[in-house]
């Protein structure tokens, strides 16, 4: 029987040896405390071209085709770097740049980075420190709120990319036709509105939100909450949307689903959705990033070619008189350099060129630019007539940007917000009351900051 | 008699209706989907058959231009991924996985139940767990975003499932068939591929049809270990077409179908085999 | 898989060696595979389950000892996921094995077209995954989808239904798209297994005066044991760890309601950067699936009936 034991052994030895084949890298990620890399570990200068991996989106701006195009402009004017662009669904940019910074190299030198996760990544150590690497150029010509997303504490961690807000849309017909003859000012006109609408017959149901239980619910109750003068986190960085505010706008909101005027649906619609309803006709008034108008003119996609039109979003009546005069809520991204990517000085210079003035300008038929020097003077007349919506685009994005607020910046966020997004839905539900619903959330948030 | 027997069979038959729906009606409103413009089917009431049918979403995948969006475009290559990876697992899966069943079922020795049950086991761990270190081990490795990277990562799952499958069916071989061959002379080897191996074809491609469907449609996976052209599969490509705020359902739809081709017409063709291999499997499971 | 119990003649004891050493041969390439690729990942995970391990470069990892394991003992949300797996496993399963079986005695009866069916079958089985999820959840669309468009064609709903938002609504619906696509493996397999048995029992009964619900109940189905306890296993533990058809359809939503254990242990890794916890949820996953998948092979392993 003993001879039967040698195979066993050997066995384990090939497994094992096997196995820690791959135990070299991944052991170095178990030892505790690797100190704050803000140093990224220096390259060999750069005789044989350099390899940089970035990671974006697709289906957000520019087209990856688009992109492809940028990058073999850079590559034909540095030769010594080649850029990989990995394209995924929005949905899992998140999940690959984690899975992505658990190796050694990390698998991304730099990413897209959505507005809400710099708190979360520079907590865990992801982003690199640009600050010294900005220039003052960029500083001063580039939207100074463009680079609210990337700035924690002074200091920068990332390049603008994608500007963009919610904004207010309407459908003109629709409006016409009951004898309205101007948008509303505030949500209470809105309400009144859209009765009129409703009795009218016109349709069913005039308002369609993205309140389903995803970040987007967030982002609606941003716009109004804000709206209404509150905000999420109080000066001291304790939750604040609990407060009477708070649960003024949820009850609000509500109560617009109870009174037939929001369509129900609401609750399970994401932005894709209230496009989709609005584009059908199936809604007056609609609330959504900047691509609903662009497709609103698509006829492959629209019912309503020519009808949609934007309006400056509306307040809550008690905002309006503690001095709120706009509302709005950024969703913008930007490009950061990977804390431990071997190849920062390419990767910023890839970014600042994917990024820069020129190009930005080249492409702004997909999506606006950065640089608000594009927005003034002869550039203005220019940006605007480079294609058919922009006209009207342009200047919404004018006059509702500046007062795009910004949602919590803290490291817990993404727990957070699904504890916000869950009360909200409970309180829309019915299952809880909507003080309720936003007390356990706030509840929930201390103990998250505690952590 | 002869009438209650045709009632009995006009029963039945009505019987059949509403299973052919329940497994059809979905289908068919796919393929409508598949064939609709966005337009079309953002209409209410809803239209079943689409009034202006269209094969732009299948020419916009079959026949990429450079004008159509980025998903449809590459969807082909997905596609071509998924064939090479699932049928790499399958053939890897069903050469060294017969082996190792046959051992396990038909050779006693040491160990052989704490090897099964240690096989067994590697399945109770859910894939998402394992996912973070297997990409640490992928990365160091420089694999990822290559092909070969889910070949090895699917054998996690595959090569198990494999091999208890074609346990049960060798288990069905009778074994007088073994005794006679070994009193013939045969060795171990030779019973196992002169005999056993040729009763349980059924059952090989049984397995076959299980690891590749099980490879096909894999996920997760897919999702976090390949993200480019290289290596990108069907079900990825597939998610894609959800877009951060707006989703492609229309090309979604026929992505659909066409990433649901390869399996089905395999199923359908190795039907036979399938349904017998599944007898003898369960069975005397 | 029952170990070979023949007794062997004592003249052959260096043949039964020879045999092991071929036996070794032919599973050694398996287990390196097998091994060489989960061994690391799972002990990995394990060891990582007694830490509290935040996502970060920069954070350390703490040794926490059981407490991730207490932690997720004594939270709420846990047992409530559990609950709802155990839901979705019970109901699922149960409901493909009733339909399962009942086609594949319709099948059995060889009505006109039967073979049509059987054929049929296979194809909801070899749609994959995220196709089913993408197609269910345009059917389930609240605005547009087949099932409001159907039911209110029907007279059964005078409003669309935002069906996906109901809570209670929702994981019935993940359900229902998970049986459309697995039931026709549980049918396959009974209808396979039905047609093995041999039609003189049935005939033998049917004389006897047993009525059509008698022959099958008490004559067919349990011969169909084995069968249906094999259909059994695989799918509950299948169920169980259920994620990539309620990360598609509902994505966990409306209110966590569908909200699965595996699903838990995803968001803890990846979206709550908890990464101890996720490798602990993943152990006491496997606990709750090895004890299920052990109760199975307690009843199922009953080898002289199988012949």
């Amino acid at each position: 029987m003993r001879s039967f034991n040698r195979p066993i052994w050997i066995l384990l030895a090939v497994a094992l040896v096997s196995s820690l084949v791959g135990c070299t890298a991944p052991a170095a990620t178990t030892a505790p405390a690797a100190p704050a890399a803000t140093q990224p570990p220096v390259a060999p200068a750069a005789a044989n071209p350099v390899t940089i991996h970035v990671l974006t989106m697709d289906q957000a701006g520019l087209k990856p085709a688009e992109i492809d195009q940028i990058v073999k402009e850079f590559e034909a004017k540095n030769p010594d770097i080649k850029v990989v662009m990995e394209y995924v669904s929005y949905d899992n940019v998140h999940d690959k740049i984690v899975t992505g910074m658990a190796a050694k190299p990390p698998a991304y030198d730099a990413a897209m980075i959505d507005v809400i996760w710099p708190d979360e990544f520079i907590k865990a150590g992801y982003l690199l420190d640009v600050t010294d690497r900005v220039t003052p150029q960029m500083k001063s010509d580039m939207f100074p709120a463009s680079w609210n997303g990337v700035t924690r504490n002074g200091k920068v961690y990332g390049m603008p990319w994608i500007m963009d807000v919610k904004y207010f849309m309407y459908n003109k017909d629709m409006l016409e036709k009951a004898g309205i003859s101007a948008p509303p000012k505030t949500w209470e006109e809105l309400v009144a509105q859209a009765k009129t609408i409703k009795d009218k017959g016109i349709v069913e149901y005039p308002i369609i939100w993205s309140w389903n239980q995803k970040e987007g619910v967030v982002c609606d109750y941003a716009v109004l909450l804000y709206g209404n003068g509150g905000a999420f986190l109080d000066s001291n960085g304790k939750p604040a949307f609990n407060d009477d505010k708070g649960v003024q706008v949820l009850t609000w909101m509500k109560k617009s689903i109870d009174d037939g005027l929001t369509n129900p649906s609401s609750v399970s619609s994401d932005e894709n959705a209230v496009e989709a309803n609005f584009l059908a006709g199936k809604s007056a008034f609609a609330v959504n990033w900047l691509f609903q108008y662009s497709d609103s003119t698509d006829a492959s996609k629209s019912q309503i070619v020519g009808k949609a039109a934007f309006a400056p979003m509306p307040v809550f009546d008690a905002g309006a008189k503690a001095g709120v005069k706009g509302s709005s809520v950024d969703g913008s991204s930007s490009f950061a350099i990977m804390a431990t990517s071997p190849y920062a000085d390419q990767t910023w210079k890839f970014l600042t060129y994917i990024a820069s003035n020129d190009v930005q300008s080249r492409y702004s038929a997909e999506m606006l630019p950065v640089w608000q020097t594009d927005f003034q003077g002869d550039s203005l007349e220019k940006l605007k007539a480079a294609t058919p919506t922009n006209p009207v685009t342009v200047p919404a994005f004018l006059s509702q940007f500046p007062y795009a607020n910004e949602r919590p910046t803290v490291p817990y966020y993404n727990e957070g917000s699904a504890a916000l997004q869950l009360a909200i839905q409970e309180a829309l539900t019915g299952v809880k009351s909507p003080k309720q619903a936003l007390d356990d959330a706030a509840a929930k948030w201390v103990e998250l900051a505690k952590k | 008699m002869r009438s209650r027997k045709l009632i009995n069979k006009i029963f039945l038959f009505l019987l059949t209706l509403p299973v052919l729906f329940f497994i059809f009606a979905p289908l068919l409103w796919l393929f409508s989907a598949s064939l609709s413009t966005q337009v079309e089917l953002f209409t209410v009431p809803i239209h079943w058959i689409p009034q202006h049918p269209t094969l732009n979403n299948y020419l916009d995948i079959i026949f990429p231009s450079g004008a159509a969006a980025s998903v449809p475009r590459t969807f082909g290559v997905a596609i071509l991924n998924s064939l090479k990876i699932a049928s790499a697992v399958t053939l890897i899966c069903i050469g060294l996985g017969s082996l190792a069943a046959y051992a396990l079922v038909r050779i006693p020795f040491k160990l052989n139940r704490v090897i099964q049950v240690g096989i067994l086991g590697t399945r109770m761990i859910p894939e998402v767990s394992l996912v973070i270190p297997l990409f640490i081990i992928a990365s160091s490795l420089q694999l990822v975003n290559k092909p070969i990277v889910l070949i090895i990562a699917y054998m996690t799952f595959a090569l198990p499932y494999a091999i208890w499958m074609m346990a049960a069916f060798f288990q069905t071989v009778p074994v007088e068939l073994e005794e006679a061959a070994r009193l013939d002379g045969c060795s171990r080897l030779g019973i196992l591929w002169r005999v056993v191996m040729p009763i349980s074809i059924p059952g090989l491609v049984s397995t076959a049809m299980f690891i590749f469907l099980l490879a096909w449609d894999e996920f997760f996976y897919a999702l976090i270990f390949t993200s480019t052209l290289a290596a990108k599969t069907a079900p990825v490509a597939i998610a894609e077409f959800v877009g951060r705020y707006v989703t492609n359902v229309n090309g979604m739809m026929a992505g659909g179908i066409l990433a649901a081709l390869p399996p089905v017409i395999l199923g359908i063709i190795f039907q036979r085999y399938i349904v017998s291999g599944m007898t003898a499997g369960a069975v005397k499971g | 898989m029952s170990v070979l119990s023949r007794s062997i003649p004592k003249h052959r004891l260096s043949l039964r060696q020879q045999d092991a050493r071929i036996a070794w041969l032919l599973i050694l390439p398996s287990l390196i595979v097998i091994l060489g690729v989960t061994l690391w990942p799972i002990l990995s995970t394990f060891i990582l389950s007694f830490f509290n391990a935040p996502t970060g470069i920069n954070q350390t990892r703490t040794f926490i000892g059981l407490d991730n394991y207490t932690q997720l003992i004594a939270d709420r949300t846990f047992w409530e996921t559990i609950g709802r797996t155990f839901y979705f496993t019970v109901v699922s399963v149960s409901i493909e094995l009733v339909l399962g079986l009942a086609i594949a005695q319709l099948i059995h009866s060889h009505p006109w077209g039967w073979q049509f069916i059987r054929f049929s079958l296979i194809i909801p089985w070899a749609v994959p995954t995220i196709v089913n999820g993408a197609m269910w959840r345009w059917i389930y669309n609240a605005d547009f989808g087949a099932l409001n468009g159907l039911l209110m064609q029907l007279g059964l709903i005078k409003h669309y239904v935002p069906w996906l938002t109901l809570p209670e609504a929702a994981m019935n619906l993940v359900i229902l798209a998970d049986v459309w696509h697995t039931m026709p493996f549980v049918a396959l397999i009974l209808q396979s297994a039905l047609a093995t048995l041999p039609a003189e029992l049935d005939e033998a009964a049917a004389v006897d005066g047993a009525n059509a619900f008698q022959r099958f109940w008490q004559i067919r189905l349990p011969l169909l044991r084995p069968a249906i306890l094999v259909a059994l296993i695989v799918r509950t533990v299948d169920a169980f760890r259920v994620f990539d058809i309620a990360y598609i359809i509902t994505a966990g939503g409306p209110a966590f309601k569908t909200v699965t254990i595996t699903y838990l242990t995803y968001l803890n890794t990846f979206t709550f950067g908890k990464q101890g916890t996720g490798a602990a949820l993943s152990f006491l996953i496997s606990i709750f699936t090895i004890l299920m998948a052990f109760i199975f092979i307690r009843f199922l392993y009953r080898p002289e009936e199988t012949q």
